[in-house]
């Protein structure tokens, strides 16, 4: 509760900079103001209530969550703070909007009730469809702020219907109201068709096939800071919210619904896997890298009655962790070779040793090869799922990892086997720093998951 | 009973006029080319949820519904907000709003 007020008033304070002249205090300020907030979010824990008559809802789930948010936020806006470096003028903007977006992340992770969970959707999407045609004179960026608006709002739309049938069925937005009523003996048709609604625009938020058209698009045209910021807040954010929306529901959803999360799960596993074999452009490939993962974490959805929201937390992170070390690189890399294609990351073996042995890293974490936690957050939500007997799942899940291997490595190839070019790459030092942050982490949490799983 | 008061089969049409409207939404942002005019039809489709909101409210006696009404609107101002300024980049840049001129990023 706390954090997100905090929050909201981080955002307006980063504004209120702006107006005072103090446009160079800004980026340490949501840095120090980021860090803050984790603090008072800790402080949360083992904490439970709710709060605003039953609007918000903290728990342990929630507060580890919240962790996550805030910490990919913080590292995205030590990132931020070197990337706009020379848009001096746009950046409270930019900053301030980001805090919205963990704002409505943070809705989206404690909401006890669809109203709050509805708002806290839109104020994420909204917030996101800004910065991604943010770069107002390129026309790619435009398209994509365009694309994710036009595509977003429509799924809004179908969320929107299924809250409003599922409460004439119930007369209630609680969750609490809406899960007694589906263990009843007698959930109407109405009450389903809204379920079924509210899932599909969940797919599309989380990117699974067949929801996915949205995706690579959209993460291309962005700039790379915003497709680093999607591909992992909005990701983890969704999947937590997916996930305790069908925990409400008990034995409803699996029963009503498991088969429709098994094939997009299939889907969004092939058509992720598949699609990404043929792109050239990095930010493409992450795209279509991140619609795979969706499948991954889909796996854990079915029958996500019995599966622990750990699972979920520590792939989340593994996977957030290894993307932004990666987009740290790529950043550093696009800037100064002026390409986002795969062919800029050529010869970076030589030019670079360090750099191309961290890319090399966080790629083969994304391909999830041990020690990294990659390894360890499928393994774990494959082990679960074995457990509930879904070994199907499990063996699509590993064909599409090892296909997984081949376009991760095509990076890997190009750094090391392709010859070099003239272009010398700089990195900053922030960018450096969050860079080895991610690795550090993402090393330590493979080799020790139990940090992280042991929480809850 | 008289079907103008009897809440039940008032509450019936008025399923099945949001139902058609949401469907006309539907429609006008699968087939429409003109970006307003699919910005249009994203606003109808609120709107139709909206109607059913109220209905269903007014067929219960429960007020939550009419509340939630005025969320929907709060964020359906600030959708078009976004949308529009969007709209106008796009216009200043390539001199249309046809959507299919929005072709730079495909595979």
């Amino acid at each position: 509760m706390n954090t997100l007020i905090y929050t909201s008033v981080l955002g307006f304070g980063l504004m209120v900079l702006e107006v005072l002249k103090l446009r160079k205090w800004i980026s340490p300020a949501i840095i120090l103001g980021l860090s803050l907030i984790f603090g008072i979010n800790i402080h949360d824990w083992n904490q439970p209530g709710s709060y605003m008559g039953n609007m918000l809802e903290i728990s342990n789930f929630t507060v580890a969550f919240n962790a996550l948010a805030i910490f990919i936020t913080l590292l995205i806006a030590m990132l931020a703070s070197e990337y706009y470096s020379d848009e001096e003028h746009h950046i409270s903007d930019y900053m301030a909007i980001m805090t919205f977006v963990l704002c409505g992340a943070q809705m989206m992770l404690g909401y006890a009730n669809l109203v709050l969970f509805f708002i806290g959707i839109e104020t994420l999407s909204i917030s996101l469809y800004a910065l991604s045609g943010s770069k107002r004179f390129d026309a790619k960026s435009n398209e994509a702020g365009f694309k994710y608006f036009l595509m977003g709002s429509f799924a809004s739309g179908f969320l929107l219907f299924g809250i409003a049938l599922m409460y004439g069925a119930t007369q209630s937005f609680d969750l609490n109201k809406l899960a007694e009523y589906a263990m009843g003996t007698s959930v109407s048709p109405l009450f389903l068709t809204g379920l079924l609604l509210v899932l599909f625009a969940l797919f599309f938020k989380v990117s699974a096939a067949p929801f996915h058209f949205w995706a690579p698009d959209v993460y291309e045209g962005a700039p790379s800071i915003i497709t680093a910021f999607m591909s992992t807040l909005v990701k983890v954010v969704g999947f937590a919210a997916f996930y305790k929306f069908l925990h409400v529901f008990g034995y409803l959803i699996p029963v009503k619904f498991d088969w429709l999360i098994t094939l997009v799960a299939i889907l969004s596993l092939v058509t992720g896997n598949l699609s990404a074999l043929a792109q050239e452009n990095f930010k493409r490939l992450m795209a279509y890298s991140g619609i795979s993962h969706a499948g991954y974490l889909l796996i854990g959805l079915v029958g996500a009655a019995a599966f622990p929201s750990s699972a979920i937390l520590y792939y989340g992170l593994g996977y957030s962790l290894s993307t932004i070390g990666a987009f740290a690189i790529a950043m550093a890399v696009f800037k100064s070779t002026g390409s986002e294609s795969i062919s800029a990351f050529n010869g970076l073996g030589k030019k670079n040793p360090v750099l191309a042995a961290c890319l090399t890293a966080t790629m083969l974490g994304l391909a999830g090869i041990p020690p990294f936690a990659g390894f360890f957050g499928k393994f774990y939500i494959f082990s679960e799922a074995i457990q509930n007997g879904h070994f199907y799942l499990v063996l699509v899940g590993i064909l599409s990892s090892m296909i997984g291997i081949y376009y991760y490595m095509k990076v890997v190839i190009a750094m090391y086997a392709k010859p070099a070019n003239e272009t010398k790459i700089e990195i900053s030092l922030t960018n450096q720093l969050v860079m080895w942050l991610c690795l550090v982490l993402v090393l330590l949490i493979g080799i020790m998951p139990s940090l992280v799983t042991g929480l809850f | 009973m008289n079907p103008i008061t009897n809440p039940e089969s008032t509450t019936n049409w008025y399923l099945f006029l949001s139902c058609l409207l949401f469907s006309i939404g539907v429609m006008g942002v699968l087939f429409r080319k003109n970006a307003l005019i699919i910005l249009m039809c994203i606003e109808l489709m609120l709107n139709a949820v909206n109607l059913l909101l109220v209905s269903f409210s007014a067929y219960s006696g429960n007020t939550d519904g009419q509340t939630f009404v005025f969320f929907i609107m709060v964020v359906a101002a600030a959708e078009v907000a976004v949308g529009l300024a969007l709209m106008v980049s796009i216009y200043r840049n390539i001199g249309s709003i046809d959507i299919q001129s929005l072709n730079k990023l495909k595979w």
